[in-house]
């Protein structure tokens, strides 16, 4: 595992839009196979993290490598699972098509180019998530979670090396979220797929993450959660005096002028949403 | 005449071969005019050729190749005003505004035929020429093989862009060339049904689509037979009365269709969402009835 080449590694890298800077000397380094959590609070660049290692935007300083290579717009290496979203009622595009999306979206042509290989393929994969049971149904008229079992389904279809979430739990309940972080985490010890997991509560992928990435106004901490998640080091990250309580089975974060930080937020009240992958352009 | 001796005779020939070229391009175009939310776009672009039209009656007394200048502009312009889904309704209100204004005062300076005006409003086939015909063709066929190529990718930007630009899709340039197909089609279409009657071909058949059918593959299909149905039965129509604009047959027909498939819709497999059944059946095979 040592000498394995990181599926990512960030040297020194830094992003700005125009004077405004992101983040600046962020050294990073995640090995295959290896669950990640990016946490912090809204505003950080958490996701612009993930626009980077999806080449989509360029870091202004530093190196950044996917397996070894600069990053590449549209690489096939790479899954990457949004957060869920409200689609019409009556879109015309079931969860199936949604799913067949990740198979050849991306690639010119009608929708029915060798139709039985990959039917047989997105057959599969959503029998893998078990979504067999509503997969025909018109998305627009799933619940959250179901479309998040697809969304899953989605990515793996690329049979990725490196899965990006991108908050993929929020507004779902609780019993949701322990589905969708169980698959993920099954792909992960099944595949060897390294997981990189942004989200403004840690509880849900405790039990999976390895390392988590702490980003605080520019400023970051790497590390086991068990160092991270402490209240000398956050403190010391948000430069005010923050406080991790630990209710039951579950880590909140507290500062004294806003009582829920970000870190280990109530699921229940999810921050608005923050910023996704802008497909509009600036 | 009966109709089947017009059918023998060249000018109807082509007007029914244009008009199914044209019921081709709004049929592929309808359904991603709904998705995207571009209804208001295919308007403004349709009232924009009456102005392009006025200009090209004017400068070459040629109505269609002026309406087609005319949407390339339209299409440049909305795309640079905006892209975002309200910005770009309030930059193609402006525009709208403003071109209709222009077309008004240059048909104003215009004083050939006065019927010609009327053609660009209300639509005329049969006072094509044959020339003209021919780049009408040729055009339907140029936005049918680009929306073949464009459809998936078109169709992934559309629904999901968010995941679709995290696969490398371009989507901003997507939009800007679907933009400019729309553009291109909805002139077209303005030759047929007239520049205030567009909607009828390229928005009322991939509505009805809409209601009936729940694969985008079974309502792109739909959606290009109801244009066909309408453009060519309108036609057809019309030639057993010759008092009537086509026009007006064309629209009656694909508004029957609608309201006949808002009425059936409720037993179909679009009603519901029971699609339990269906996750392993092929993926154009759902339009019970």
């Amino acid at each position: 595992m040592a000498d394995a080449v990181p599926a990512i590694r960030l040297r020194g890298a830094a992003v700005a839009y125009g004077s405004r800077r992101i983040w600046e000397s962020l050294d990073l380094s995640v090995a295959p196979g290896e669950f990640l959590a990016v946490l912090g609070p809204n505003g950080v660049g958490k996701t612009t993290l993930l626009k980077v290692v999806l080449g989509l935007e360029r870091p202004s300083g530093g190196s950044v490598e996917v397996e070894g290579r600069p990053p590449r717009r549209g690489s096939r290496r790479i899954g990457y699972i949004p957060q869920q979203r409200a689609f019409d009622r009556d879109l015309p595009v079931r969860g199936r098509d949604l799913v067949r999306f990740g198979l050849d979206g991306h690639r010119p042509g009608m929708l029915i180019a060798g139709r039985r290989e990959s039917r047989r393929r997105v057959d599969q994969v959503i029998a893998a998530v078990g979504a067999t049971a509503f997969a025909g149904a018109p998305i627009g008229r799933l619940s959250g979670g179901e479309q998040q079992r697809l969304r899953i389904a989605q990515a793996l279809l690329g049979d990725p090396a490196i899965l990006l979430c991108d908050e993929p739990l929020l507004s779902l309940d609780v019993a949701h979220q322990r589905i969708i972080t169980g698959l993920i985490d099954r792909r992960r010890r099944e595949a060897g797929t390294t997981v990189v997991f942004v989200t403004h509560d840690i509880n849900p992928v405790l039990p999976y993450v390895d390392r988590v990435l702490y980003l605080v106004g520019g400023r970051f901490a790497v590390g086991r959660p068990a160092e991270i998640l402490t209240r000398e080091r956050l403190s010391a990250l948000y430069g005010t005096e923050v406080d991790v309580v630990r209710i039951g089975d579950r880590l909140v974060v507290l500062s004294p002028d806003d009582d829920e930080v970000g870190a280990a937020g109530d699921g229940h009240h999810p921050p608005a949403v923050s910023d996704p992958l802008d497909w509009e352009g600036p | 005449m009966s109709i089947t001796q017009y059918l023998g005779l060249p000018f109807a020939q082509h007007a029914l071969a244009a008009a199914a070229l044209v019921a081709l391009a709004c049929g592929l175009i309808g359904p991603f005019v709904i998705t995207r939310g571009m209804a208001f776009a295919v308007h403004g672009t349709s009232e924009l050729a009456f102005t392009g039209a006025a200009a090209g009656l004017l400068v070459a007394d040629n109505a269609i190749a002026g309406a087609l200048v005319g949407a390339v502009v339209v299409g440049g312009l909305i795309g640079a005003l905006g892209t975002r889904d309200r910005e770009r309704d309030s930059s193609i209100g402006v525009i709208l505004a403003a071109g209709m204004g222009l077309g008004v005062l240059l048909l104003g300076f215009y004083h050939g035929f006065a019927t010609e005006a009327t053609n660009i409003l209300f639509g005329d086939i049969f006072g094509v020429s044959s020339n003209q015909l021919l780049l009408l063709g040729l055009i339907a066929i140029g936005v049918t093989v680009a929306m073949a190529l464009l459809y998936r990718p078109l169709l992934f930007a559309s629904v999901d862009p968010e995941v679709a630009v995290a696969r490398g899709v371009r989507v901003r340039l997507l939009g800007i060339v679907f933009l400019f197909i729309l553009a291109f089609t909805v002139t077209e279409a303005a030759q047929v049904v007239g520049t205030l009657l567009v909607l009828s071909l390229a928005i009322t058949p991939a509505a009805s689509a809409h209601r009936l059918a729940r694969s985008p593959l079974v309502v792109a299909v739909l959606s290009i037979v109801f244009a066909l149905v309408a453009a060519d039965g309108g036609l057809l129509l019309s030639f057993e009365s010759t008092s009537i604009k086509p026009s007006v047959f064309v629209v009656a027909i694909s508004f029957a269709i609608y309201v006949a498939a808002r009425v059936v819709a409720p037993w179909t497999a679009a009603a519901g969402r029971d699609g339990a059944g269906h996750a392993g059946e092929t993926a154009g095979g759902e339009v019970a009835a």
